[in-house]
């Protein structure tokens, strides 16, 4: 146990996520805590709606959370400074890049951004990080290509070894298997388990693929409104935590095959 | 693998063109000057006519001084602009920098008869109006950059600039509408653009801002190729986002305003260029394109100029109108090559 919590990485006690305006807080999702280990691969689930987006936003810096409070490190979220926190942190989002006419490389390469100096020049270590990030999601043979001739899929993987150039701790992706065949969709998510383990980088990802979640990650934060269950797949299973996802007068989970299926 | 890549041939190039092109450019006009003569005049060496040293040393060089200041300047504000708000069609003045500075020609031209007399042709002399275009895109400037401050959304500052310069323009209309012919007419001059007529000191004080906008701009350029990936990837990396903003728009202020005050309003160059140069640089990263665009800039407009100069003639051409005549069909001819236009 003492073990467990040195190796904390990222931790939520409490928390409430949503949008603060004039007129008073809109709480999106809240009660929600889960710590999650180094190197471990962390799927998180919900419906449409239910403030996946938000949590993701919230715990990679990009808004203040409502109530309760993110650590990272064993550190409050809030004192690092944006620029430490790129050193910690990186993110894969659902938006494509806005500039379509960058490059594969030139888009991996601007990974190495909270590293190089003031003018951005790339040094050895740096070549070398954007090499392997290229090497792992296979797109070294798309580097010279421009980001408008890739497909969904190439598109999400070169996104993938932007976030790795950038050499985190800690990557968040949301939803990247979003508009992916089944076979990117397989891809994406073994990559990102091969990631895990093998540079024991802690990934948290939000998906709808509930089933290939359940099948690859170490843990999972299954979010439902007002709570939210964080734990190894199987064992959500066992408490049957997936059931409170969706109303269950139109499709039901089934605990044997670990599959969601429409009722008559 | 070879990660970065030199654009040594283009650079080149457009080295070499930018030479031809200002010894060309002073060499033709309402008198045709030797190139040869040009070369022993720079050497210090005088020509075999006086008048013709006396042309080029104070009126053809300022001129095309001042045309390449005019058109890097404005191309590298387009640049700006286009990777700030992410939108290929922005220019420099977008942020209504040239409303605001026809604005203040408009009130000083069409509202000089109100001060009447003395006062009046006093307020006339080229350095006023200098100094009222300088005043009308500061003014503008300062708005927007109050804007900045208080909204986080890049794309609501670019449509308030818009609305900035629907304002203006009103404005300029209403006292349009109250003014004689003679001050429409001189106003109507000055919204043709001029590079002609410019003292060593304007030159001097143009060569100063320009220079502060160029390296504002060197400054931002990691900035710059991290916002191509737009504003949250950007921050997640840890760009300061408002800081960033504030720099890039400034810079954007300090060329495009202090090349109108002293020029007048230049259209196109601001938004072709940067298209141009992307045609044959296959680069997004500003470190390269800040260069190239200011070359290709300059360039464009000393030819731009060279035409305007009506060759062997007597006639001088607007400036404003030769580029949107050059400038239009260039935008025109890449939309059609490419089907996209990209930033």
């Amino acid at each position: 146990m003492v073990s467990e919590e040195k190796n904390i990485i990222l931790e939520a006690r409490n928390l409430a996520v949503g949008y603060s305006s004039k007129g008073g807080d809109s709480v999106i999702a809240e009660a929600i805590n889960f710590s999650i280990l180094k190197g471990e691969l962390v799927g998180l689930v919900g419906a449409n709606g239910i403030g996946k987006s938000t949590l993701l936003r919230s715990l990679s810096g990009m808004q203040s959370v409502l109530k309760g409070s993110i650590y990272l490190n064993g550190k409050n979220l809030n004192e690092y400074t944006s620029f430490q926190l790129a050193t910690q942190l990186s993110v894969v989002l659902t938006e494509a890049p806005a500039s379509k006419n960058l490059s594969v490389l030139e888009m991996v390469s601007l990974g190495r951004q909270p590293y190089t100096n003031w003018l951005g020049s790339l040094s050895e270590v740096d070549k070398k990080a954007i090499n392997f990030a290229l090497e792992a999601t296979e797109t070294t043979t798309l580097a010279h290509r421009k980001c408008y001739e890739l497909s969904d899929g190439q598109m999400q993987r070169v996104a993938i070894a932007r976030a790795l150039t950038q050499d985190t701790p800690i990557i968040i992706l949301d939803e990247p298997t979003t508009h992916l065949d089944i076979y990117h969709r397989a891809y994406v998510l073994k990559l990102l388990k091969k990631l895990a383990s093998e540079t024991q980088k802690t990934i948290l990802f939000s998906t709808h693929e509930i089933d290939l979640a359940i099948q690859l990650t170490d843990k999972m934060l299954v979010m439902a409104k007002n709570e939210s269950f964080y734990n190894e797949p199987c064992k959500l299973i066992e408490d049957g935590r997936f059931n409170a996802l969706f109303p269950t007068e139109t499709i039901d989970f089934d605990g044997k095959t670990g599959r969601f299926v429409i009722k008559n | 693998m070879q990660i970065s890549q030199t654009y040594r041939l283009q650079f080149l190039v457009l080295f070499i063109g930018l030479i031809v092109a200002f010894l060309v450019n002073l060499s033709i006009g309402s008198v045709s000057i030797p190139i040869d003569e040009i070369v022993s005049i720079f050497l210090g060496n005088g020509a075999s006519k006086e008048t013709w040293r006396y042309i080029i040393m104070d009126y053809r060089l300022p001129k095309a001084i001042t045309a390449m200041l005019a058109g890097g300047g404005l191309a590298i504000s387009g640049l700006l602009m286009q990777t700030l708000f992410r939108n290929p069609l922005a220019g420099p003045f977008v942020l209504g920098l040239s409303s605001g500075a026809s604005l203040g020609v408009a009130i000083l031209i069409l509202g000089a008869s109100a001060f009447g007399g003395f006062f009046g042709t006093l307020l006339l002399s080229q350095w006023s109006l200098v100094i009222a275009s300088a005043l009308g895109s500061f003014l503008v400037l300062l708005a927007v950059l109050a804007v900045t401050f208080r909204i986080k959304d890049t794309m609501a500052i670019l449509i308030i600039g818009l609305m900035f310069g629907s304002v203006t323009t009103a404005v300029v209309s209403v006292l349009s509408y109250f003014s004689n012919a003679e001050q429409l007419q001189q106003y109507i001059f000055w919204s043709f653009g001029s590079l002609g007529n410019q003292s060593w000191q304007g030159v001097l004080i143009l060569s100063l801002c320009f220079l502060a906008g160029i390296l504002l701009s060197v400054f931002s350029s990691k900035s710059l190729n991290g916002l191509l990936l737009g504003e949250n990837y950007a921050k997640s990396m840890g760009l300061h986002i408002k800081r960033t903003t504030f720099i890039i728009i400034l810079a954007t202020s300090i060329l495009a305003g202090s090349i109108t005050a002293f020029v007048g309003p230049i259209a196109f160059v601001g938004l072709a260029v940067p298209h141009l140069v992307r045609q044959f640089y296959k680069t997004s990263n500003h470190l390269v394109l800040l260069p190239a665009v200011l070359l290709c800039g300059s360039l464009l407009m000393l030819i731009c100029d060279t035409v305007a100069q009506l060759p062997f003639s007597e006639f001088t051409l607007p400036i404003n109108a030769i580029t949107s005549l050059i400038g239009a069909p260039v935008v025109i001819w890449l939309l059609v090559r490419k089907r996209k236009l990209f930033f």
